[in-house]
């Protein structure tokens, strides 16, 4: 982790903020737009989860977080609360990892 | 300042305490991004300064997951301002709404986040929609940020593979994704997305595969009417 990329991401995520806040005014944005906006968070976060369950740099690999997030999504779909989530995700990984 | 006599407004306590309710929530979510923060690497120092001076947690997340992984500054920071983005969008909205001096504008922008803008949206009139958005940025940046010291603390002192930490991150984005996947459209971009980040892993640089995702948002292009839900969104 570098400072570069601190600074530079605080930098970058105000402008974001602002641009909205100050530059657009009162100005909308044509509709296909502030869909595909809208949908960032579902597209990219759904590849974080990808990512950080199946790789390790550049390899797919299977290995105990598969099954730490596997049932951290089925707590998720069971409607846990976020802490219930986080330590069945990291309990079930440990647990795996240690017994392999 | 304003908040004090809006505090003492009964008509408004409800809003208050969702707010504070909605912080502390956000701050165990700061105590996950301190753990994972100094797991991929960063100091203490870094970590805190993240959170106080970014602001915004899915691109706190992406860029600690893709340094965390190996992946070099600008890969980071690619996926990171593609998130940091939507944030743009709610600017547009909170812009129309809060009034008042530039530099008391300029406190509004840095809290313009999911959570201050979902609370505001939803509620009636306009002095409620003012007041949701204050009190639930403020809180949510004051929990926020104690819940990432506290994390890189805890961080530092346990061996994150020991404890099944690096799993964390993953369940974290399952939570944070789910209620996007209610719509059709949602579902779609998140498996393409899925889909695009796979399919890059073994030929791109770390961070690339979760740039690319994004493309994922262009089946946000055709208009709604063509797009049918089976049920409708809540």
């Amino acid at each position: 982790m570098t400072w570069t990329l601190v600074v530079m991401l605080a930098a970058g995520a105000y402008a974001c903020k602002a641009v909205g806040f100050f530059v657009l005014g009162r100005r909308a944005l044509p509709p296909a737009l502030e869909r595909c906006l809208a949908l960032i968070p579902a597209a990219v976060v759904s590849a974080l989860v990808m990512k950080d369950t199946f790789s390790t740099g550049q390899d797919l690999v299977i290995d105990a977080r598969v099954a730490g997030v596997a049932a951290a999504t089925i707590a998720v779909w069971k409607r846990a609360p976020f802490v219930a989530v986080i330590v069945i995700a990291a309990g079930v990984t440990a647990g795996v990892r240690a017994f392999s | 300042m304003r908040s004090h006599a809006l505090l003492r407004d009964a008509t408004l306590r409800p809003v208050v305490t969702a707010s504070v309710t909605l912080g502390a929530a956000v701050g165990v979510f700061g105590i996950s991004f301190g753990v994972g923060a100094v797991s991929a690497g960063a100091t203490v120092l870094q970590a805190c300064a993240m959170s106080l001076l970014v602001f915004t947690g899915a691109s706190q997340f992406s860029a600690v997951s893709v340094i965390g992984a190996g992946g070099t500054t600008a890969s980071a920071l690619g996926g990171a301002m593609v998130l940091a983005a939507r944030n743009g969008v709610y600017g547009l909205t909170m812009g129309r709404r809060i009034e008042g001096p530039v530099g008391r504008r300029l406190v509004a922008a840095q809290l313009t986040i999911d959570e201050s803008t979902a609370m505001s949206v939803a509620q009636d009139d306009v002095a409620a929609q003012r007041a949701a958005f204050w009190i639930t940025g403020l809180s949510v940046y004051v929990f926020w940020n104690i819940g990432t010291l506290l994390g890189a603390l805890l961080g530092n002192a346990i061996d994150p593979m020991t404890f099944g930490l690096d799993a964390a991150f993953p369940a974290g984005f399952v939570f944070m994704v789910w209620p996007l996947l209610r719509t059709r459209r949602g579902r779609i971009a998140a498996a393409l997305g899925s889909l695009i980040c796979l399919a890059l892993v073994p030929f791109t640089p770390v961070g690339v595969p979760i740039l690319c995702s994004a493309l994922a948002v262009l089946v946000g292009l055709p208009a709604d009417d063509s797009w049918p839900d089976r049920r409708p969104a809540t």
